[in-house]
């Protein structure tokens, strides 16, 4: 852990310290110059000027344990090892669709960083033998798309993409791709289809990507951290990497905190870090009340109440054994005004909306689940619904195409498994265990006094 | 191979195999929706949900590929919870109300939902409606109903060539529509009816008039193009209710055009005729078939003693059966006369005395999937031969290089590799071009004829020749454009002479149902005889018109009810009560459409396909092979004893065959390609003619349905915009088009894709029936 001090945070070194009022306002730091004052571009130039092979380049990544950032935490050097050598066309695309509610590390990334980005893609590019790489970044960030594209006119510029890249012969061009914000465009798959011009649908796997993927070529597709933090692993070897971890847990990760903290915002933190620092850094429980419960990696994780959540450190393997999952590292922190009916149930809704309605499963459902949690939020609960709600969620589960079903069933049945007493109340007596006002002063929206 | 147990049972499957095919090896049934053995893999609707050993959850058994050694259960608890599953999560929106439901009885939902569904729903909430689509005059909908499987989507996708229908929305909200505001225009467009398996997509005009379980369901064959699709054909009371695919992966695999499914409704047509006709003193009168037949063996036997038996001729549809084309042939030759042809639109004979044997397709229907080279001069493609283009499609999307050579540009919706569209007096120069730069690329220009090596070839001839001449199973084909082009017989020896360079096959795309089937029955001239085209320029005393409607069916409309006006007696058999005829004929005789005998068709791949009649004939209505066997009776002559259809069938082929193989050679000798100077100065407007898919024969032109849809819109006056400029006309505008003796008053269409110099009109249709030859001279001017 000596290099921690030295190098931490390496994903955020750029962005300042001095909080979020200071970026929002002396928004500054991204550019190419910022970056190269930084070290920027150290890591690929360092690859080029030691000629490594491709199996250099993915042996490097293989030692760091880096795992995919996105929320399914493959590992990445795995992944790249994947794609076919021989194939003459491949493609390198990168997941900036961060739709899971809860999330906005890939969002921070692009606005302080879009150049960590750019060149964890070139390098990706360069282990692959990719010639062409494409970032799919979600709709409603519109101002960081702008920023992303001035910045790839930077890198071509100064000669990191294009053509014969710092004189190596290697050719990388990158490109900017708006998405419209549909959420399951951020599973790889759909997100594929939604750069061929297609309507965002999952595709069956396998195939899988790495053989049959971008315009049926062989492609490698990771997450705007994973492709963000692969510099910094060449800056300081892969195992110095790892070792910032745990084991099979390497690095550092952002984790988007949110919720009832003082100071809610994006952290990194090494992997392993206990869950108590974390929730310290965002400032503690805002008001001083006390944690009811938190979702650990993005809303279609399963919800951990606080007794075993404060028991928890944030990395992979921690949070599995807790029957959860570090997802995509947004962490939701909800304190003792939570209503645990009505956050499912806006929940659910999320997921009735955005499925994609291709697997009859999740088509039907999700809306089915919906509606059950709707009713009983609103007092029209019937003694049998959480035995329907298990039941349906295991007729989806495993049962799609994608995880997108699963997502939708995990807060269904954690919600209903760690605070079943609250639904059961809810039944029983047709109103909130936590009393209207004391939500209110909770969250000061969505829940009138009045209503619920 | 790789070894595989399914259910305990072991068994040998191909690689590359999925779990569903292994299964249908053994005759393992696991429910589906979405899955299509046609159709690409949807892995949509999670029906299919198996067990496999080791896999963590279960599989669907139409998208995973087996592996050696898996061990597959398709009834184990967890395929069955999770089949379940899926099962009650299709009916939770689904109207539970089959019995007002036009698809009950025939309902894959219905059905799978008796083996998986549960006997009460435990969903409780309000169902999802919604909003019905207009997809046009054959589709109906009903999309509360649908279950969102896709099969037609990926159909108009992948079958039909352009992706007509689509999914809108997410989730539960999701619709399949078509682009907004259109409809399913596709001439394939009834098979997504087929292929819904819940009652979203119903057919139009059959829908709410019967149940699938009160009809009768007959063996049947198309009488419309040259493919011969095997229908089946459902009957209530008597009466045709709707046509389906009987599938039959040698010819239509599993699907029917429209034309073939919806031309049943002409059946029922109030312009049936029912009784015998005969005209008297300009007057109408029905009779019965005695004095009708006895009429017509008079007129007929008056003629042959008075002008001769050469003044007697006969005009037999292609769609006409071998059994009445033999017994029509056998008629008139009996009289004498050597007069009688199928070839009504055809205007080039010279080839007439020099064919090897009939002209057909030159290989098996079903080997067109396996060709990698393809050349079709002279064809509209998709409206002429719906599913031979289909088969093409795919054979395109396999790789196959397909190369068009026309005088339109209307989209296969397949991928072309190269085209060239050229005037109509062009393709034979353009055609010679592809043989010289063939030639040339195999080093064989030596044999070359002057004419054809002294052109310049065209970069686009070039690229057509490299790639007939790359590949390996390669095949040129003769378009209905070709053969009834002006120059057929130069098109033809070119195309000839092209395939023998290059190794390809040679064949035609059949016109109609029977067109080989005219030649084996000698329903076309020998020598000394009369021609279609010559029968009705220099006129005759008598004709008997057989199930063909001269004044649409003819090359000249013009000149053949010139034609049949003049002749002292005109007998025409045909199912309907023909408005030209009512003018021009002196004898109707009401015979049965192909769904009211018994008869035999040979496609174009020279398959003879007899079948039976489905009900029985309307009214007086009699096969015709019965009334011309009557006939033949009254006038005396020999050879008509026949008692069974099946008797004049053998009797026409000597014997029984199932393929009339050594009858069909499209080889014709001694025909040199004539190479007129290119004739367009530009100085004369060519018509181009096409036969629009839905006025094609006398029964599709009668179908209601059918002419409410697209492909039956009025015929236009197309042509590309320097020729309206020509004519200083705006597409939209009334333009008089003249021909012969004739005009008709059309209304001018932008079509950029045709060449100058050239005007395309229609035929085979009333409003254009007043013009000339489909290919000739015109003039256009403003009305």
């Amino acid at each position: 852990m000596a290099l921690i001090s030295a190098i931490n945070p390496l994903l955020t070194a750029g962005w300042q310290t001095g909080g979020h009022e200071w970026r929002m306002e002396k928004d500054a730091g991204w550019r190419l110059k910022d970056y190269e004052a930084r070290g920027g571009y150290k890591a690929l130039r360092k690859i080029i000027n030691d000629k490594l092979t491709q199996d250099d380049v993915i042996g490097e990544v293989k030692k760091s344990a880096l795992r995919g950032r996105g929320g399914a935490g493959f590992p990445t050097g795995l992944k790249w090892g994947f794609m076919p050598k021989a194939a003459p066309v491949k493609y390198i695309v990168c997941n900036t669709d961060e739709g899971e509610p809860g999330t906005f590390k890939d969002r921070d990334l692009l606005r302080y960083d879009p150049h960590s980005v750019i060149e964890g893609m070139i390098i990706a590019g360069y282990a692959v033998g990719a010639a062409l790489g494409y970032n799919y970044i979600h709709g409603e960030i519109y101002e960081i798309y702008q920023r992303f594209e001035e910045a790839l006119d930077e890198a071509r510029a100064a000669g990191y993409l294009g053509g014969n890249i710092l004189g190596s012969g290697f050719n990388f061009d990158l490109f900017a791709h708006q998405g419209w914000g549909a959420y399951i465009c951020g599973e790889e798959s759909a997100l594929l289809e939604s750069i061929e011009g297609k309507k965002g649908q999952p595709r069956f796997k396998p195939p899988f990507p790495a053989n049959v993927g971008l315009y049926g070529k062989p492609t490698t597709i990771n997450n705007t951290e994973s492709f963000a933090a692969i510099p910094f692993i060449f800056n300081i070897g892969g195992e110095n990497y790892l070792n910032l971890g745990k084991p099979n847990n390497g690095g550092t990760k952002l984790y988007s905190v949110s919720g009832h903290v003082n100071r809610p915002g994006n952290y990194e933190v090494p992997m392993g870090t206990p869950f108590a620092t974390l929730l310290e850094m965002a400032g503690g429980m805002r008001g001083g009340r006390k944690l009811k419960a938190v979702i650990p990696g993005g809303s279609s994780a399963p919800v951990l109440p606080a007794e075993i959540m404060m028991d928890c450190t944030m990395d992979y393997d921690s949070l599995a054994k807790a029957g959860s999952m570090l997802g995509s590292g947004a962490v939701i922190v909800m304190d003792e005004t939570v209503c645990m009916v009505k956050a499912l149930e806006r929940l659910s809704y999320f997921y009735f909306e955005e499925s994609c309605g291709q697997c009859t499963p999740c088509r039907e459902g999700t809306g089915w689940l919906y509606r059950i949690v709707h009713r009983i939020e609103h007092g029209q609960g019937r003694a049998d619904d959480l035995e329907l709600l298990n039941s349906l969620t295991e007729n989806i589960m495993g049962r799609t195409i994608c995880a997108l079903g699963d997502a939708a069933a995990l807060p269904v049945r954690s919600f209903t498994k760690h605070f079943k007493s609250e639904f059961e109340y809810h039944i029983e007596h047709k109103k909130c265990l936590v009393p209207p006002d004391v939500q209110y002063e909770g969250s000061k929206i969505y829940v009138r006094p009045s209503a619920c | 191979m790789l070894d595989i147990e399914i259910d305990g049972q072991a068994l040998q499957v191909a690689e590359g195999s999925t779990i569903m095919e292994a299964a249908h090896q053994i005759g393992t049934y696991i429910p589906h929706f979405c899955y299509h053995k046609k159709l690409s893999i949807a892995a949509n609707c999670r029906m299919c949900l198996v067990q496999v050993e080791k896999a963590p959850k279960p599989l669907p058994a139409c998208a995973t590929p087996v592996t050696n050694g898996m061990k597959v259960q398709t009834h184990s608890e967890q395929a069955l919870t999770a089949q379940k599953g899926v099962m009650e999560f299709l009916l939770i929106n689904h109207p539970l109300d089959c019995p007002i439901c036009d698809q009950g009885g025939e309902c894959q939902l219905q059905d799978i939902s008796v083996g998986y569904g549960g006997g009460a729903s435990r969903y409780q909430e309000e169902k999802r409606v919604v909003v019905n689509k207009n997809l046009g005059p054959l589709v109906a909908t009903d999309m509360t109903r649908c279950i969102h499987c896709t099969r037609c989507v990926r159909f108009t996708q992948e079958i039909a060539g352009l992706m007509e229908l689509g999914q809108a929305y997410r989730g539960e909200h999701a619709e399949i529509m078509s682009f907004v505001g259109q409809t399913v225009d596709s001439e394939l467009s009834g098979n997504i009816i087929d292929l819904c398996p819940v009652g979203a997509l119903t057919s139009k005009p059959f829908r709410f008039s019967a149940r699938t379980w009160e009809l009768a369901r007959r063996k049947s064959v198309s009488p419309h193009d040259g493919l011969g699709a095997n229908l089946i054909v459902q009957t209530k009371h008597d009466r045709v209710m709707r046509v389906l695919p009987l599938e039959n992966e040698e010819i239509n695999e599993c699907w029917i055009s429209d034309k073939d499914r919806y031309s049943y409704e002409a059946l029922n047509s109030p312009e049936r005729l029912t009784k015998p006709m005969l005209k008297h003193g300009g007057e109408w009168h029905e009779v019965d078939w005695q004095k009708a037949l006895d009429y017509v063996a008079h007129a007929f036997r008056d003629i042959a003693k008075n002008h001769g038996a050469a003044a007697l001729g006969a005009l037999a549809a292609p769609q006409a059966t071998l059994e009445e084309l033999h017994l029509t042939q056998k008629l008139l030759r009996g009289l004498g006369s050597e007069n009688i042809d199928c070839r009504l639109r055809q205007s080039d004979f010279s080839d007439d005395g020099k064919r090897a044997g009939a002209p057909w397709l030159g290989m098996k229907i079903a080997e067109l999937n396996q060709l990698d080279r393809v050349l079709v001069i002279g064809s509209f493609l998709r409206k002429d031969h719906p599913l031979i283009t289909q088969r093409l499609r795919q054979a395109a999307k396999r790789g196959c290089q397909v190369s068009l050579v026309h005088s339109a540009d209307d989209n296969p919706l397949l991928n072309v590799f190269a085209k060239s569209i050229v005037a109509p007096a062009q393709l034979p120069q353009f055609l010679a071009q592809v043989v010289k730069a063939a030639a040339e690329q195999k080093g064989a220009a030596a044999g070359l004829d002057a004419g054809i090596a002294a052109l310049s070839v065209t970069p686009d001839a070039q690229r057509i020749a490299a790639s007939l001449v790359s590949g390996a199973n390669t095949a040129v084909f003769l378009g209905n454009f070709a053969q009834q082009h002006a120059q057929a017989a130069t098109l033809h020896a070119l195309a000839q002479q092209l395939a023998s360079i290059t190794g390809a096959k040679f064949g035609y795309l059949g016109e109609a149902a029977n067109s080989v089937g005219a030649y084996i029955a000698k329903a076309v001239p020998a020598a000394g005889g009369l021609n279609a085209a010559q029968m009705i320029a220099t006129p005759l005393k008598g004709y008997l018109v057989l199930q063909a409607e001269a004044e649409l069916d003819c090359a000249n409309p013009q000149q053949a009810l010139a034609a049949l006006k003049q002749a002292a007696t005109v007998v025409v058999l045909s199912p309907f009560k023909l408005a030209g005829a009512l003018d021009y004929a002196d004898v109707l005789l009401p015979v049965a459409p192909f769904s009211e005998t018994s008869g035999s068709f040979i496609n174009t791949e020279g398959r003879v396909q007899s079948f039976n009649g489905v009900v029985k004939p309307l009214g007086d209505t009699r096969p015709a092979w019965k009334v011309l066997r009557v006939l033949g009776n009254l006038l005396g002559l020999a050879g008509f004893e026949q008692n069974s259809s099946e008797e004049v069938r053998d009797e026409a082929l000597g014997g029984k065959p199932q393929f009339v193989g050594e009858k069909l050679d499209n080889r014709v000798n001694g025909v040199a390609p004539k190479l007129t100077p290119a004739i367009f100065a530009m100085t004369t407007i060519q018509r181009i003619a096409d036969v629009p898919i839905h006025f094609a024969d006398a029964l599709v032109r009668r179908a209601p349905s059918l002419r409410q849809s697209k492909d039956a819109a009025k015929p236009a006056a197309r042509m590309n915009a320097a020729m309206l400029a020509k004519f200083g006309l705006a597409a939209g505008d009334q333009a008089r088009i003249r021909q012969g003796t004739g005009e008709a008053l059309l209304t001018t269409q932008l079509d950029a894709g045709l060449p100058d110099g050239c005007v395309r009109v229609a035929a085979a249709h009333p409003l254009t029936a007043t013009l000339g030859a489909m290919s000739g001279e015109i003039t256009v001017e403003r009305a």
